[in-house]
């Protein structure tokens, strides 16, 4: 019993996790077909403003809104530095200057801050654990569970229930008609940065709560898990990018609970082999994307 | 009301449209025709704003609307609805209805008001109001991207061929439509292929043939011209 408590969890919070990381990749790439590659610098700068601030003597949580809005600022900056300019020119072009940005960043951290791991300030309670019916659980964990419960909830009754929410949706499927009835483009395109950004500031936050240091490429685990679970779920389906964060994690914790020690090095090769299978019985994703539609 | 003067559109090196000139007077249904690869969808694409003019001028109402955006044009109070029938195939069609309405999300009472108008004019999408727009058939599409233009309250609407693949019958019940839509008062410029319904309705046409206006009248001088039915229209 406890083991399948334990199971859970661990499914639920790196799922969580995950779905979260997936959802702000996915919010841009359903709008303007391109996949932001500097993605990840956003956990990155989300990590470094809880780093920076550490030290100020300010609460944690204070620190904490900041690195949010570091992000959202940093995923803002992003459209306008890397996306906006080159547009309406080709992907190519889109994915030199994302790819570029992102260079820019994780450089300016190792030459103004240190290429060495930093240790960042977590409230305790990112250490403690408690036990749910004899399965000892880390509350960073529960934290994460809940917080991923909280923001996808909240992303949902975004993208259904509010007219910007529902004008992304539109945006995504049909850009130029979106514009024929309204809906301004560069507001929705840089509203789907700052929420990304957001995400992006969350899963920084848990991340960091789980490995408690930041180096200049904290960003690029979370950006591949982020890539294969939008993959695996439909690379312009939001539920998808849900659904394959914790399908990925399902699978990792599996791995992780079953595989022998000499084995567990080689847990990223059984997975990316799973999803290799996932693909190749599911080449669009497990969820499909709005029909019509096309680059902007 | 609409005013295009000296308009050209290029299409990459190809210059789609040449220098043609036409107007809306206010209550008018005037129609654009011509056959296949004419230069009607560009010219009207160009007016919706999704392209640029290379040359001449468009004012609506007295204001310049020539290098406005999609976005710019749509407030101006200028609808399109174009051929390709582009409804939001996963919102539903209370959602396709509601961004019509956009430029005027804060006018909830309007919206409300003239939802319940576009419902009474179409009440097969009152029907379908939580079903998803992908799943409608051609027809009921062709009403809902109709109703959603109507959404944005527009002084003048723009149709790309609204008859275009469907069946004949369902064509006779948009045509019906239209002319419902023309009694209200409204003005509108139909681009059309389908030449007798579009006379049938049009209080003036003008011809486009390879980018040039060829001819224009009222309805019956285009009609009873059989040179041009012959040349230009296809019988």
């Amino acid at each position: 019993m406890a083991f399948a408590i334990q199971f859970v969890i661990d499914v639920l919070s790196l799922g969580g996790a995950y779905a979260l990381m997936a959802l702000g990749l996915v919010i841009i790439y359903g709008i303007l077909r391109l996949v932001n590659f500097a993605y990840g610098e956003l956990i990155m700068v989300a990590g470094y403003t809880l780093y920076l601030t550490g030290g100020s003597g300010l609460p944690w949580i204070v620190t904490a809104v900041l690195a949010l809005i570091m992000a959202v600022v940093f995923g803002i900056f992003t459209d306008y530095a890397a996306f906006r300019p080159v547009r309406a020119k080709s992907v190519t072009a889109v994915l030199i200057t994302s790819f570029a940005f992102s260079n820019l960043l994780q450089n300016a951290a190792l030459l103004f801050i240190s290429p060495r791991p930093r240790y960042v300030p977590l409230p305790e309670v990112f250490s403690q654990t408690v036990t749910i019916a004899g399965a000892v659980t880390p509350v960073r964990n529960l934290l994460t569970i809940a917080a991923s419960i909280v923001l996808l909830a909240a992303v949902a009754f975004l993208m259904r229930k509010t007219t910007l929410g529902i004008a992304m949706r539109a945006a995504a499927s049909n850009f130029t008609m979106a514009r024929m009835l309204g809906v301004p483009a560069n507001l929705i395109i840089s509203l789907a940065f700052a929420l990304s950004g957001f995400l992006a500031g969350v899963v920084g936050i848990l991340w960091i709560g789980r490995i408690g240091t930041v180096v200049p490429g904290i960003g690029l685990e979370p950006l591949l898990v982020a890539f294969i679970a939008t993959v695996i779920g439909g690379m312009r389906s939001l539920p998808g990018a849900v659904i394959g964060g914790f399908l990925l994690a399902f699978i990792d914790t599996t791995l992780n609970y079953t595989l022998s020690q000499d084995l567990l090095k080689f847990r990223d090769a059984f997975t990316f082999g799973l999803v290799i299978l996932i693909l190749l019985w599911r080449p669009d994703g497990l969820i499909k994307g709005p029909a019509s539609g096309q680059r902007t | 009301m609409l005013d295009v003067r000296d308009l050209s559109v290029d299409y990459g090196s190809i210059r789609a449209v040449r220098g043609i000139s036409f107007h809306l007077a206010k209550g008018e249904l005037v129609s654009l025709l011509g056959a296949n690869g004419a230069g009607k969808s560009t010219t009207l694409k160009c007016l919706a704003g999704a392209l640029k003019a290379s040359g001449g001028s468009i004012t609506l109402g007295g204001t310049a609307i020539t290098s406005s955006s999609p976005e710019q044009v749509v407030r101006a109070g200028l609808a399109t609805v174009p051929e390709t029938r582009d409804v939001f195939p996963d919102l539903t069609v209370a959602e396709n209805l509601m961004l019509g309405a956009y430029i005027h999300r804060r006018d909830r009472a309007g919206n409300r008001d003239n939802l319940d108008r576009v419902h009474t004019l179409f009440p097969r999408l009152a029907e379908r109001k939580h079903q998803a727009a992908g799943t409608l058939s051609g027809g009921e599409q062709q009403m809902l991207v109709i109703a959603r233009a109507l959404m944005s309250r527009p002084t003048v609407l723009l149709l790309d061929e609204p008859s275009l693949g469907l069946a004949p019958a369902i064509v006779d019940r948009i045509f019906e439509m239209i002319d419902t839509l023309k009694r209200t008062g409204l003005t509108i410029f139909l681009v059309e292929q389908n030449v007798s319904q579009a006379l049938a309705l049009a209080d003036r046409a003008y011809v486009l043939r390879l980018g040039k206006i060829v001819a224009s009248g009222t309805a019956d001088e285009i009609r009873s011209s059989t040179d041009l039915s012959a040349h230009y229209l296809g019988g």
